[in-house]
């Protein structure tokens, strides 16, 4: 069985390749859309294991730094850049779903809104990178 | 050229006139706690890695010394609700679009509301339990707050 969208024509009767109306369908809407689910879910699991170390502070002094003295070398640093730039991508874009959703321009303007959350990412990792390497190599 | 977009996987379903539109609430949620989570995951990795010395400066002692602050305690609690709660509810989402064995999405989705109520559970319990400093533990692993006890 084969359907096509509400109100949008056939791409037979287009000259476009793809069809019509599918914001999520190929391109930044799409592409836009799976880093979102997969840094969705990459966050969920840090959290979840962010939350039992932090609870360590309930055991005792010593074993909390123990643990959290693990997040301050050199590979986990590492990691932090990428946890933070997961988490930088998702905000700003989840905020671009927002707009899209409730804004009466957001669908027309979602290509956009992408680039723009592209380039608002790279300027708060240009803020936070360099800054956050050196508290983690410099000691 | 002609293409033929498949029918969508889910069936239609009915209009339904009474009792509580959930799915429609937790869209609504998701938006609504995406816009604080915002405010409150940026505020939370600024003041913890970049202020200061950032990552290096965290230990226990800097830990006691934000949740002497009802100021934090609210902050990281409101963030450990929205948050869990957002992450279960979109993890929901991904077993509904991925798991198409009704047992196994079902046993996943209750092990997602598992670990959310648990951690919810644990996290408030932390915050709101907390002692900054703790009875026999050497001085200078505790905030300053401590010394004039
Ligand atoms: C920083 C602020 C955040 C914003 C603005 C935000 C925004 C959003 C939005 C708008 C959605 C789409 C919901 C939908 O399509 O109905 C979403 C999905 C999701 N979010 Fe967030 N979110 C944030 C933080 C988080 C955090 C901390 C987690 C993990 C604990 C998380 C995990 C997820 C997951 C797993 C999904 C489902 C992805 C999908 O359905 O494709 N988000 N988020």
């Amino acid at each position: 069985m084969s359907a096509k969208t509400a109100g949008t024509p056939p791409v037979s009767a287009t000259t476009s390749k793809r069809p019509a109306g599918t914001l999520y369908r190929g391109r930044e809407g799409m592409w836009s859309w799976v880093l979102h689910r997969i840094t969705g879910v990459a966050i969920f699991f840090f959290l979840l294991v962010h939350i039992l170390d932090t609870a360590l502070v309930r055991v005792s002094p010593e074993a909390y730094n123990a643990v959290i003295g693990t997040y301050q070398t050199p590979i986990m640093g590492l990691g932090e850049v990428a946890l933070v730039g997961a988490i930088v991508y998702h905000a700003f874009n989840g905020i671009r779903i927002i707009l899209i959703d409730l804004w009466k321009k957001g669908p027309k303007y979602q290509r956009a809104m992408f680039y723009v959350v592209v380039a608002v990412w790279v300027i708060t990792m240009l803020a936070f990178v360099p800054r956050h390497l050196m508290n983690v190599f410099g000691h | 050229m002609s293409q033929t977009i498949e029918a969508p996987r889910t069936p239609a379903i009915p209009n339904r006139s009474k009792g509580t539109n959930w799915e429609k609430w937790g869209w609504i949620y998701m938006r609504a706690s995406g816009v604080l989570l915002v405010v409150l995951i940026f505020g939370h990795l600024f003041v913890n890695l970049m202020v200061g010395d950032g990552v290096h400066a965290i230990d226990f002692a800097f830990v006691g010394g934000k949740w002497s602050d009802p100021f934090w305690q609210v902050w990281d609690g409101l963030m450990l609700w929205l948050a869990l709660i957002h992450g279960g509810n979109g993890m929901r989402t991904l077993v509904n679009d991925y798991a198409h064995n009704r047992g196994l999405r079902g046993t996943l989705k209750i092990a997602i509301l598992i670990a959310v109520v648990v951690l919810i559970v644990l996290g408030t319990l932390v915050i709101t339990t907390f002692d900054p400093c703790p009875a026999g533990s050497p001085a200078d692993l505790l905030p300053s707050i401590c010394k004039g006890l």
